[in-house]
């Protein structure tokens, strides 16, 4: 079987969850080799690597790859594929990923597929689009197949394994090194999971009212070990930070498990999180389109429904 | 200073997007078509930009005859002037083949900002500006939500999924931001009687000197096998709440082993 390489996401040195659901998927694809851009590097990260099946990780570790955004992960890769010719590479679907995954693309002049939600083992990829509305099958037709995947696409699968590492060193292109990180500011979010990779989002709309109406959607959060999101209506009065929009024009999720309080699923809305797995509906409104989509919906007020939820998932789970 | 700001005409955001059953492209006849709402925050961005430092604005589009009604909006709304690909042969361009368009009309005309909103609504790639900025040879500063100037030295805070980056090049250097770094202006009676006046630039495949073989769906490094409407969720249980609507979610929830 054919190498795939999959760019391991990782935060000051620990690999996101979403890489353990890359390296799942390229095990069903080829051979997955895990690729690490950057300083940080530890046995606890290979060990990671390993577990999710990676037997070879290529670590590029100058700190000067890390210096500069997107463009040293971009040329790093393109080292990669030159080299190693896989049969695709994975990269996950971030911000930063999906930009890496682009100028990989140029570089190497193969086609790029984004917001992979699975992909076949003879390489077509399926995307949800359109707000999820309409599922498309496409297929890379040159070049290198470049994907990137949407988090909670793979249930990641560990086994047992030992990974082989290979060191890389290559030299920037004067253009990657144009745009320098001079600092990193991390976003307060209380210990709570990132929105996108988050198995569950427990979020809140124009029926929370107030930005002190968040704090019973952050308590069930919290209760689930989930993420808080919230609809544009609420980002948009200034209830709650705008990063934790969810939406056609914020973040696309697609947990196992979200619910929808006080919104009344717009399309805006419902174009970021309609591919959920299972969704739960609290909305005053027994008419709002968003019972719609739900698996399990309450008509009724969500400041009485949701704190006796938090008080029974507490409970329950004592 | 000069600033080219890079627009797209997408299907109205609250319209029912759908694909063309001929050639699997975007339907966009189906739907009204708008300046992509994240490009509203480029084109004030860089009207900012010119205001506090002075600069020409030049709104860039590449797309069918109408989408020159962006443009239109865009110089109402206080830009310069425009340029405007449109060719037949486009249609269908992936982002690959957009990126390639779009560096090689930027390139040579000595701007020293390219300006993108993060993402269009309807593709929802957000590679473009990424793509430019490798083809350009430029430095690329994305997803800003704040951007500031120092002489030519540019700084932003780059948006990140566990907070923000300060990232900082100088100019010339391709930027993209993010919904709410500003708040758009509407086109004053005043702006929009002016863009009438404001000179656009339309130009061809051929004029761009573009090569034919890489633009269109014909030059596509990716293809669509099939696709299909999603199939209607199955009907889920809805329920009143009568004093125990939580207590119910919470068996709902143990069905499905969530707790």
């Amino acid at each position: 079987m054919g190498e795939v390489l999959v760019l391991v996401e990782q935060v000051d040195g620990v690999v996101k969850k979403v890489t353990t659901e890359l390296l799942t998927l390229a095990g069903s694809l080829g051979e997955p080799s895990a690729v690490w851009v950057g300083p940080g590097y530890s046995a606890a990260a290979e060990a990671i690597l390993a577990e999710f099946g990676s037997s070879v990780v290529y670590v590029a570790e100058s700190p000067e790859l890390a210096a500069h955004p997107v463009a040293p992960k971009a040329e790093v890769l393109a080292h990669l594929v030159a080299e190693k010719a896989p049969v695709a590479v994975l990269v996950a679907s971030t911000a930063d990923g999906k930009e890496a995954a682009g100028r990989l693309a140029v570089r190497i002049d193969s086609g790029v597929i984004t917001d992979a939600v699975a992909i076949t083992a003879d390489l077509i990829a399926t995307q949800s689009v359109f707000g999820g509305s309409t599922v498309v099958h496409s297929r890379v037709t040159s070049g290198t197949p470049i994907f990137t995947v949407r988090p909670n696409a793979t249930p990641p699968v560990a086994s047992t394994g030992a990974a082989a590492r290979s060191d890389v060193s290559i030299s920037l292109s004067d253009g990657a090194k144009k745009a320098s990180v001079t600092g990193s500011t991390a976003a307060v979010k209380g210990g709570r999971p990132e929105l996108a990779e988050a198995s569950i989002v427990v979020s809140g709309g124009r029926g929370v009212g107030s930005p002190e109406g968040f704090a019973v959607i952050e308590a069930l959060a919290d209760s689930l070990h989930g993420a808080v999101g919230a609809s544009r209506a609420a980002t948009d009065a200034g209830w709650y930070p705008h990063q934790y929009q969810v939406g056609q024009t914020g973040k696309t999720v697609s947990p196992q498990l979200y619910i929808a309080n006080g919104i009344s699923g717009a399309i805006q809305h419902r174009a970021g999180m309609q591919t959920s797995k299972t969704i739960i509906v609290v909305n005053k409104d027994a008419e709002a389109p968003i019972f719609e989509l739900a698996d399990y919906g309450v008509v009724g007020d969500l400041f009485s429904v949701v704190p006796q939820l938090t008080d029974e998932i507490a409970k329950r789970s004592a | 200073m000069k600033i080219a700001v890079c627009v797209k005409q997408v299907p109205d955001t609250w319209a029912e997007k759908k694909l063309r059953s001929d050639d699997s492209t975007l339907d966009r006849e189906a739907a009204d078509g708008v300046m992509n709402e994240l490009d509203e925050y480029a084109v004030e961005e860089a009207l900012q930009i010119g205001e506090a430092h002075g600069a020409e604005v030049t709104i860039v589009t590449m797309g069918p005859e109408r989408a020159g009604e962006t443009i239109r909006k865009a110089l109402s709304m206080g830009a310069d002037a425009g340029i405007h690909l449109v060719d037949d042969g486009l249609h269908g361009s992936d982002a690959l083949a957009t990126s390639y368009a779009l560096a090689t009309i930027l390139e040579g005309r000595g701007f020293d900002l390219i300006i993108f909103g993060s993402e269009s609504t309807d593709a929802r790639m957000s590679v473009v500006p990424a793509m430019v900025a490798e083809r350009m040879g430029l430095a690329q500063l994305t997803f800003a939500q704040k951007v500031e100037f120092e002489g030519t030295q540019v700084t932003i805070d780059r948006v990140t999924d566990s907070g923000y980056d300060t990232v900082t090049a100088s100019l010339p250097a391709v930027l993209s931001v993010v919904e709410k770094i500003n708040e758009p202006r509407y086109p004053s009676f005043k702006g929009i009687m002016a863009a009438k006046k404001k000179p656009v630039e339309t130009l061809t495949v051929a004029d761009a000197g573009l090569d034919m073989a890489r633009v269109g769906a014909s030059a596509s490094w990716s293809a669509v096998v099939d696709f299909a409407a999603r199939p209607p969720k199955a009907a889920g249980t809805v329920v009143t709440d009568e004093g125990n609507g939580g207590v119910k979610i919470a068996d709902f929830l143990v069905g499905q082993k969530f707790i």
